[in-house]
């Protein structure tokens, strides 16, 4: 069923573009940040708060999402995240999920406990029907972005001066630092881009997933399950990994409804039996 | 483990003495212990429960047969283990006379056996699985129960040519009972359900489930999803185009709660639902509560549940009136039994025997009254039991 299949896709990409920004700081960067959701809880509320109370555009929502939570990220790694790089893994996950429960009782003390609303441009609800395939105009919108957004980042990594750059101070920041590479600008500014990506994805995905002060804690499983199935070495292995987790719940909940919730963890077992590092990891890397 | 038994078995002795020898200040105060999710996923609930509470207590005054009345509000965050827990730290240590509040089934369930053990009463203000009440001769309930509304909404269906109807519920208690009760109406009237879909309660998603009704073509839906999902819920049906392939969206009122159906917009429009409360609720006792509810929470309009912990408070208030003052854990619960009176929501009782609420189940469709979003009120059954406990 091609309906399904589509649903499925752009449901796999509305997780990528939530979880890509964990694979940028989780896997490039090495810091394991489980506060992820909470700035694309940051991207959704501000999505919420500019269209229904300033009457802003949804599609002006996105790149403020993604600009406001980025810079909110710059500030949050330049105070705290920068004194975690060089502690164990441990202390980064008490560390991000401490800032996680503070996210939840800010969200709630703020914005209340409710369920928050957008209403989409028209031009965005509704679907066409091509040959007997549902196409849902707003999934087709994600599906788009989330290519466009794949593209870039994949070049940004592997063709610019920056991404170099990066990969150097990742592997070896002394070297790198020898070499004249700011290493903690070039930190500060890849943080920056990741949390920017959560604050999109909070952004977008406010109205297919919803959007309550519980967001972080309800979609963490998602992100992490995205990241280890993906590995981290890459951004098209968790964009393949996102692909096939969304089009395998998707399916799963529509053929067997029974069983449905739980095949996306069925298919995380079966993957990380087969490649402990992930899809698309190098072998015996990190 | 020792160290736990020792505590119950400490706790249940301070329970009995409690009952025994009276500190003098307790004849003066009537203390009601009033546990729901302030935070968590449910934090709405309680929300509107607590809201429901206060608006009480501030239009009929804080005095009751010569007693003060205090309210001791405790957050279980929506765990079962930390209801229980509370509960029994409120009867043991603050001393509390009755408890109130439980948002949900498990939530309320899991302090049955520390009610009976102590005597104390519970008022059941939100949790609507059937089968609650009958956990504890001290539970009596100012909410509803799913099957309750459930009825009337398959009743509803056959007299309006709907033959053919998919089910899709959440996959827990209330789901279950609003599928069940739902199906056996349904069915009994000659009607066929051809699907009966469960979404999983932690779902980010609705469209394969969406999709699944779409492709079985029925006449209706019919819906039961706590509140808070339902407007995921409605948006994604008519993204999906199940209103103009001619699919109904009928179901209980939690889908169009009354706190979030005005941020819904248009998709919630036409959906027809059965509830027992409804802020639109034409009556002047109804009006008076929705201008005073709002009065005392800005941005808020009240929904059924903060119906139910407003009607809970009368409950307590009457029986402790009745009693005239005696705290009594058995005599405040047999005064309960069998009151009766005129609510926002309309005529209600509970019923002595089950000790579950009487009420009339009002049918409504979602129009736009004035620039807002309401549940228009069309059609009344009157006087509806818990089909469960009436041994239909």
């Amino acid at each position: 069923m091609l309906t399904i299949l589509f649903d499925g896709i752009a449901y796999g990409m509305l997780l990528f573009i939530l979880a890509c920004g964990l694979t940028i700081t989780l896997g490039l960067m090495n810091v394991i940040n489980l506060a992820h959701g909470a700035f694309a809880m940051a991207g959704g509320y501000i999505t919420v708060v500019l269209m229904n109370s300033y009457g802003v555009s949804f599609y002006w929502c996105l790149p403020i999402a993604f600009l406001a939570v980025g810079l909110a990220g710059l500030v949050l790694e330049r105070l705290l995240y920068r004194h975690l790089y060089s502690k164990p893994h441990l202390d980064q996950v008490l560390f991000s999920v401490g800032l996680v429960f503070m996210s939840v009782a800010g969200a709630y003390y703020f914005m209340g406990g409710q369920q928050q609303m957008i209403q989409l441009p028209q031009e965005l609800s509704g679907r066409w029907d091509l040959y007997g395939v549902g196409i849902g105009r707003y999934r087709l919108f994600i599906v788009l972005v989330c290519v466009l957004l794949t593209i870039v980042l994949q070049l940004l990594l592997t063709k610019t001066r920056f991404g170099s750059q990066l990969r150097a101070a990742v592997d070896d920041g002394r070297v790198a630092r020898g070499l004249g590479i700011n290493v903690s600008a070039v930190f500060a500014l890849t943080f920056a881009v990741g949390s920017g990506l959560a604050g999109l994805g909070g952004a977008m995905g406010t109205e297919i997933l919803g959007l309550d002060p519980n967001f972080p804690l309800k979609f963490m499983i998602y992100f992490l399950i995205v990241v280890t199935v993906g590995g981290t070495s890459s951004i098209t292995g968790p964009f393949l990994a996102a692909l096939l987790l969304g089009i395998a719940d998707v399916a799963g909940k529509y053929y067997v409804p029974q069983i449905g919730a739980f095949v996306i963890y069925g298919v995380m077992v079966v993957v990380l039996l087969l490649r402990p590092h992930g899809l698309f990891s190098r072998e015996g890397g990190r | 483990m020792i160290a736990r038994r020792s505590l119950i078995a400490l706790s249940a002795g301070l329970v009995m003495s409690a009952g025994l020898g009276l500190p003098s200040w307790a004849e003066e105060t009537f203390k009601v212990g009033l546990i729901l999710p302030m935070t968590g996923p449910f934090a709405s609930t309680g929300r509107q429960v607590e809201a429901g509470v206060k608006a009480y207590i501030a239009a009929h005054g804080d005095t009751v047969a010569g007693k003060k009345i205090e309210l001791v509000v405790r957050d279980d965050a929506g765990t079962a283990d930390q209801t229980r827990r509370i509960a029994q730290e409120l009867i043991v240590n603050e001393k509390v006379n009755t408890l109130a509040g439980f948002g949900l089934t498990p939530l309320a369930l899991s302090v049955a056996p520390v009610i009976t053990q102590a005597k104390v009463p519970a008022v059941v203000m939100a949790a609507a699985t059937s089968s609650i009440t009958q956990a504890s001769e001290y539970f009596i309930r100012t909410s509803g129960t799913l099957p309750q509304y459930s009825v009337p909404v398959a009743t509803w269906a056959h007299e309006n040519n709907i033959t053919k109807v998919v089910t899709l519920v959440t996959d827990y208690g209330p789901g279950i009972d609003a599928e069940t009760w739902f199906t056996k109406e349904f069915k009994a009237k000659g009607g066929e359900v051809v699907e009966a879909v469960r979404v999983p309660l932690q779902n980010p998603d609705f469209a394969p489930f969406l999709q699944r009704v779409r492709d079985a073509k029925p006449d209706a839906v019919f819906v039961f999803l706590p509140s808070g999902v339902g407007s995921l819920f409605m948006k994604q049906f008519v993204d999906r185009g199940l209103a103009e392939a001619g699919i109904k969206l009928i179901g209980t009122g939690d889908i169009t709660d009354d706190d979030i159906l005005n941020g819904m917009g248009k998709p919630a429009l036409g959906t027809i639902t059965a509830h027992f409360y409804a802020a639109a609720h034409d009556s002047p006792e109804n009006a008076a509560f929705v201008k005073a509810f709002k009065d005392a929470n800005k941005d808020m309009r009240p929904n059924f549940m903060a119906m139910g912990g407003y009607d809970g408070m009368h409950a307590i208030y009457a029986a402790l009136e009745a009693t005239k003052g005696d705290a009594d854990g058995a005599a405040l619960i047999k005064a309960m039994k069998g009151l009766a009176w005129t609510s926002p929501r309309g005529p209600i009782s509970i019923d002595p025997e089950t000790r579950d609420i009487i009420q009339n189940i009002y049918m409504r469709e979602v129009k736009d009254v004035n620039g807002e979003l309401q549940n228009v009120e069309f059609k009344t059954f009157k006087d509806v039991k818990d089909p469960v406990k009436s041994g239909q």
